[in-house]
């Protein structure tokens, strides 16, 4: 498997980690049943799935990832920031 | 049809035409008191407790394909009761135990192998944890014995014990672990449960589950819709899309753990060895074949396949730990597929919905509980109470937070086990 970093271009799997689904994240601090269901509950989809992936043996980005579950093709990278619009 | 020496005899001087087919392929009836969604290990050994100690036999296995062609057919067989923590602990020894009068439970050779397990430790911290970890284990009444370099060196001469960056300090032996034969097993608990009754039903996929008014009243099937008063979901590696089909969110990723296995050589290594620095585990198999493994490739995955880097890590650790595998041809390479739960260990219990049970999040670890597992959903489904041994197995640990089973201590969240 092969992620093409906005920044960097094409690169190996080994420079990335996986850093869970993504999720928005709930409002406030408090713990809540939002909370729980945001650190434990998945989808887990089987087919197309968004990612956060950490390109930290490359430029350091966070990336969200589009990517299959079942065939590991990814349909779309961008930047975790640009993405969310912050 | 029972299994013995005689008829063994009696059957090679007959030209071995007395043997019958092990199980009944049944075709779906319109409604059961129990669906058991899953032909795998742990679906086929529930069926067996709910017939044996709970008398229920109008019982359906509901398999999408072959009985047996999921995770309990491509694992790498091991079994063991080295936990540390209470939950796992108690768990994990009643397993082994069922374990040990398996075959004679189910008439049915399924080479249970008690070779021993040996973990191995290469700093002083980690001997002293496994010092803990086997005290832990005899408290429980289970077997440890905490080994020197020298009493590593008696059993297993041909590791690097003087590798550079991770020599052998010692190890943690567990004498009653050991291997079993992944296949027979479920062959045999198959047997045992279609003998007594229950109904194993082939590709029936379930595409559905039928709730009203809060409570489970069947499937809906590819080979049409069955009743049940109780349904259990015992399909670790699918368990997040059949939940769904009952509207629930499991806190369960799907990750995809690789094993490898080498050309069959001479028995060369005896026992079952897990390296203590990089994940690594090797046995070898009755066939001859090194059976082993490593780590999960951590990123989300359904594929049955691995990539390359794990590949590496894990002939880099074998190699690190005992070299002279290195003259030996890989065969093949496959990859299972993992319900990895947040705290790394897993889930029986009922679901939120009446009359439905869940039997879940098995990360890597799910064969050597196949009987522990059947005997614990069984008295579960049976008795509305969990097993005795079960009793921590719990659905909401994650939200309360209590009774977290994290091994590993790294934290209860997704991507650390």
């Amino acid at each position: 498997m092969r992620i093409p970093c906005p920044l960097c271009g094409m690169r190996d799997l080994r420079e990335f980690s996986v850093r869970g689904a993504a999720l928005p994240e709930p409002e406030g601090a408090a713990w809540s049943a939002a909370w729980d269901d945001y650190l434990h509950n998945r989808d887990n989809p089987a087919g197309e799935s968004r990612e956060f992936w950490y390109h930290g043996q490359g430029c350091g980005a966070w990336l969200v990832v589009t990517r299959d579950t079942v065939t590991h093709e990814i349909a779309d990278v961008v930047l975790a920031g640009a993405e969310a619009g912050a | 049809m029972r299994f013995s020496a005689l008829r063994i005899l009696k059957e090679g001087l007959t030209g071995n035409k007395g043997w019958q087919a092990h199980w009944r392929d049944a075709e779906p009836k319109p409604a059961y008191d129990v669906i058991i969604i899953g032909g795998g290990g742990h679906g086929l050994a529930t069926a067996h407790y709910l017939a044996k100690r709970h008398g229920i036999t109008n019982v359906a296995v509901l398999e999408k394909g072959y009985l047996g062609g999921g995770n309990i057919g491509r694992n790498t067989t091991i079994v063991r009761a080295n936990y540390g923590l209470p939950g796992n602990s108690e768990f994990y020894s009643h397993s082994l135990k069922l374990w040990e009068g398996l075959e004679q439970d189910l008439n049915y050779n399924v080479m249970m192998s008690q070779r021993g397990v040996l973990n191995l430790c290469h700093s002083d911290g980690q001997r002293d944890a496994f010092a803990r970890r086997g005290n832990a284990m005899r408290n429980q009444g289970d077997d440890a014995e905490l080994l020197d370099r020298e009493g590593v060196r008696k059993l297993v001469p041909f590791l690097d014990f003087d590798n550079a960056r991770f020599p052998v300090y010692g190890g943690l032996y567990h004498a009653r672990g050991g291997t079993a034969r992944h296949d027979a097993v479920a062959w045999g608990f198959a047997r045992s449960a279609s003998d007594r009754g229950v109904d194993l039903i082939q590709n029936c996929a379930v595409t559905g589950i039928d709730i009203e008014g809060g409570r489970v009243r069947g499937v809906q099937t590819s080979r049409g819709a069955i009743k049940a008063k109780k349904v259990a979901i015992v399909v670790a590696g699918r368990s997040s899309q059949v939940a769904a089909m009952a509207g629930l969110r499991l806190p369960i990723e799907s990750h995809v753990l690789q094993a490898f296995v080498t050309e069959g050589l001479k028995p060369c290594l005896d026992h079952v060895v897990t390296f203590g620095m990089g994940h690594f585990y090797i046995s070898q198999s009755d066939k001859g074949g090194l059976v082993f493994g490593g780590d999960l490739d951590f990123y989300p995955s359904y594929a049955a396949r691995g990539n390359l880097p794990m590949a590496e890590h894990v002939m880099e650790a074998g190699m690190a730990m005992v070299p002279m595998i290195g003259q030996a041809r890989v065969l093949r390479s496959w990859g299972g597929i993992m319900d990895m739960s947040p705290d790394g260990s897993p889930v029986i219990d009922r679901a939120p919905v009446d009359g439905l049970y869940l039997n879940c999040g098995w990360c890597y670890g799910g064969f050597k509980a196949v009987p522990g597992s059947g005997d614990a959903l069984a008295h579960l489904i049976a008795t509305d109470n969990p097993h005795p041994a079960a009793t921590r197995l719990r659905l909401d640990r994650f939200a309360t937070g209590a009774g977290l089973m994290d091994e590993e201590a790294t934290g209860s969240q997704h991507n650390l086990h």
